[in-house]
């Protein structure tokens, strides 16, 4: 199976024509429906929801508290690797970019690990670039395996990869997996992804269920807003995230809603997702699957991401650096340049002071295995 | 406006109130039954024949055109379901069944780990199984794997009357299960049988409320238009059940205020 | 003979077949199935079916049911 059938033939059922034409009825109809089906998502994405965002706000407010309580999971990013043969033109690591690059050493890491973890958080995030010859999977191995020493919970944002090579990275530990389609506009994701293995939209599209398959736990799925129509890529967000969660009751189905930031290369945004946009997205999502976790990035202000929690918001990052090996480095130590600019630089302390202060628990970890030969099975 | 069919087994249906032949304080009450309900499939059970003693044949009162539904009643065990299942369809009036395994008299309630198996057995020799069940979920799923054609949550414990006592657990099953849902027993009025419908459920099964009420017929008319009010308010949509007029934004009021992008 | 008849024992004539049961006890053979020692008999081979002593009969019917 793959999500690609049900991709393709919403992509090409007149999206635009049909968000037109939603109206106040259909809004109704979505925030009463018991069980919101693709339609009512798309009534909810849909310029008729615009001026109802505080109805759907309080909708999703209910939903979140009901399902999530007051919590909010923490994570940090660790940058591994910006080695990087993908052309993304939007991509500060895009290979075409004189950038600085570099990968960690094993004793890198383990500084790393330490770094991140003297502030307390469990739960990390590893990402590289798409660079096999450098950080292949078996690099990979032995980085979660120094990882997984310092951390209960390690999780990956890295190149799609083969089912097996899931599942003998879900047997190392990892026991999750995040990967951005970036857009579902098929027609329009070659000329944003040119070359490199990337170019391949059908081998990214099936990766989330490649995972599920392998045994990953929380798998997270998410477009770049604004490299496309904004509604359309939220659409299909939810409809591959509830296509996930039908198949595979057994993993946690959740989502990031990244909007496109400046950043060092030519590309800019091809349409600007407002605040106002990115919250009806959210309100949207929250309301169509009210179990699906949603990450707030560090992409945006502080003020802002405060202002989403009561909203539907279930994650976040702190403590953020898109640099390779930025957590243990000192400050004034300029030269790595970032994946993309984050506008929420605040520590993991001082998020988890925000997040006390607004009535919130920090969680660092929310799970970990009991048997530690779980997913080799 | 398009014709609402219920499939299952590939029989396409009209009608989605299943009704039953037990419990009639006499059989010749069926026909009008039948007639008052619009109903197109009908129950039926199988036992040893009186040797000693002719009875009424209830074949004789059920109409020619309704689908015949045998149940496995009696059975413990999935192979003593199997066991009615092929005896049925020998009778020669179809391969629909009802699965239905009941080893515990005092609650009635169904086996559903006996049911699973008896299903994938009947749905391998072709037969088209409606397991009864317990609304769980797990077992609803592994129905779907054997086979099953449609799934028959119990609103309540057989012949309770007590309605719709299992709502949040068969609500569960309308949204996960890709099957027909037909909740059996335990609907004792016909606005419970319109709220099963309203919930999204694909049919209703009604017995012991239609066949020991005072005038049979007429109770199975009003399950009937209940039944497809419930329907036709779940295929309208909901509407929403509070006004969009929001005095304040106190969620939202940050977008409006400052210098929001 | 002795044939077990819906789980009671049966005195019957020997030879004597399932469609005679039936018609003795004017039981219509199209209303029935038959289970022969578990083995179900199709309703055509009634009449052909002789009744050994020892038998294991079961002679069941539709009635009314939920």
């Amino acid at each position: 199976m793959s999500f690609y059938a049900t991709c393709t033939e919403w992509m090409n059922a007149g999206l635009d024509e049909r968000l037109a034409a939603m109206t106040e009825t259909d809004v109704r109809r979505a925030l009463g429906a018991s069980n919101p089906g693709p339609l009512d998502l798309l009534a909810m994405l849909s310029p008729a929801a615009t001026p109802h965002l505080e109805t759907m706000a309080r909708k999703a407010s209910g939903l979140t508290l009901r399902h999530f309580g007051r919590t909010i999971h923490l994570f940090t990013p660790l940058y591994l690797s910006n080695f990087c043969t993908n052309h993304c033109v939007y991509c500060g690591f895009n290979s075409n970019n004189r950038i600085p690059r570099s990968q960690l050493t094993m004793e890198q890491v383990e500084a790393e690990a330490r770094a991140i973890a003297a502030t307390g958080l469990k739960n990390l995030l590893i990402l590289t670039g798409d660079c096999r010859a450098k950080a292949g999977p078996d690099y990979l191995r032995d980085c979660v395996a120094v990882l997984r020493r310092h951390f209960p919970s390690v999780c990956i944002e890295i190149y799609a990869m083969e089912e097996a090579e899931y599942a003998a990275l879900a047997a190392e530990g990892v026991d999750g997996m995040t990967m951005f389609q970036e857009t579902y506009d098929e027609k329009l994701y070659p000329s944003l992804h040119p070359r490199g293995p990337k170019s391949d939209f059908r081998f990214r599209l099936d990766a989330p269920e490649r995972a599920c398959r392998a045994g990953m736990r929380v798998v997270n799925i998410g477009a770049l807003l604004g490299l496309s129509d904004w509604r359309h890529d939220a659409f299909l967000t939810g409809l591959h995230a509830a296509w996930l969660m039908e198949r595979h009751p057994e993993a946690d189905i959740a989502t990031s809603l990244p909007r496109m930031r400046p950043h060092v290369g030519a590309y800019q945004p091809a349409t600007v997702v407002s605040d106002r946009d990115l919250v009806q997205v959210l309100l949207a999502l929250r309301i169509f699957r009210p179990r699906l976790g949603i990450t707030i990035s560090t992409r945006e202000a502080p003020a802002f991401r405060e202002n989403l929690l009561p909203l539907g918001v279930t994650r976040m990052s702190a403590g953020v650096s898109t640099a390779v090996g930025g957590h243990a480095k000192s400050d004034g130590d300029g030269e790595s340049v970032g994946q993309f600019e984050i506008s929420d630089g605040r520590s993991v302390d001082e998020m988890c002071a925000v997040l006390r202060k607004h009535g919130y628990q920090p969680v660092f970890k929310d799970w970990e295995p009991i048997f530690a030969d779980r997913g080799a099975a | 406006m398009t014709k609402d069919i219920l499939t299952i087994g590939g029989l396409e249906l009209t009608s989605r109130l299943f009704t039953g032949t037990g419990k009639y304080r006499d059989d010749s009450l069926i026909p009008g039954v039948c007639e008052a309900s619009g109903s197109q499939v009908i129950t039926v059970a199988l036992r040893r024949v009186d040797l000693e003693s002719g009875t009424g044949n209830v074949m004789d009162f059920i109409p020619r055109h309704m689908r015949l539904l045998p149940n496995t009643s009696g059975a413990r065990t999935a192979d003593e379901a199997v066991r009615i299942a092929r005896l049925a369809r020998a009778m020669g009036c179809g391969d629909w069944i009802k699965i239905e395994v009941i080893s515990d008299n005092r609650y009635l309630l169904p086996d559903g780990y006996e049911t699973a198996k008896a299903t994938e057995i009947l749905a391998n020799e072709g037969f088209v199984v409606l397991p009864y069940i317990n609304p769980d979920l797990y077992v609803a799923r592994s129905l779907v794997d054997a086979g099953a054609a449609a799934v028959m949550p119990l609103g309540a414990p057989i012949g309770t009357n007590r309605g719709i006592r299992t709502r949040e657990m068969v609500r569960i099953l309308i949204e996960e299960i890709d099957l027909p849902i037909v909740v059996d027993a335990g609907i004792g009025r016909p606005s419970e049988a319109c709220e099963a419908m309203e919930m999204g459920a694909d049919a209703c099964l009604v017995n012991t409320a239609i066949a020991t009420a005072d005038d049979p017929a007429m109770m199975a008319r009003a399950f009937g238009r209940a039944v497809r009010a419930g329907r036709e308010a779940f295929l309208s949509g909901p509407g929403a059940r509070a006004g969009m007029a929001v005095a304040s934004s106190p969620l939202t009021g940050f977008l409006d205020a400052g210098t929001a992008a | 003979m002795i044939v077990v008849v819906n789980g009671k024992e049966t005195e019957l004539r020997d030879g004597q077949t399932l469609l005679e049961l039936l018609e003795a006890r004017d039981i219509p053979a199209d209303g029935v199935v038959a289970e022969l020692n578990r083995s179900i008999v199709p309703g055509a081979d009634f009449g052909k079916t002789v009744l050994n002593d020892g038998d294991h009969l079961e002679v069941l019917r539709f009635v009314g049911g939920g």
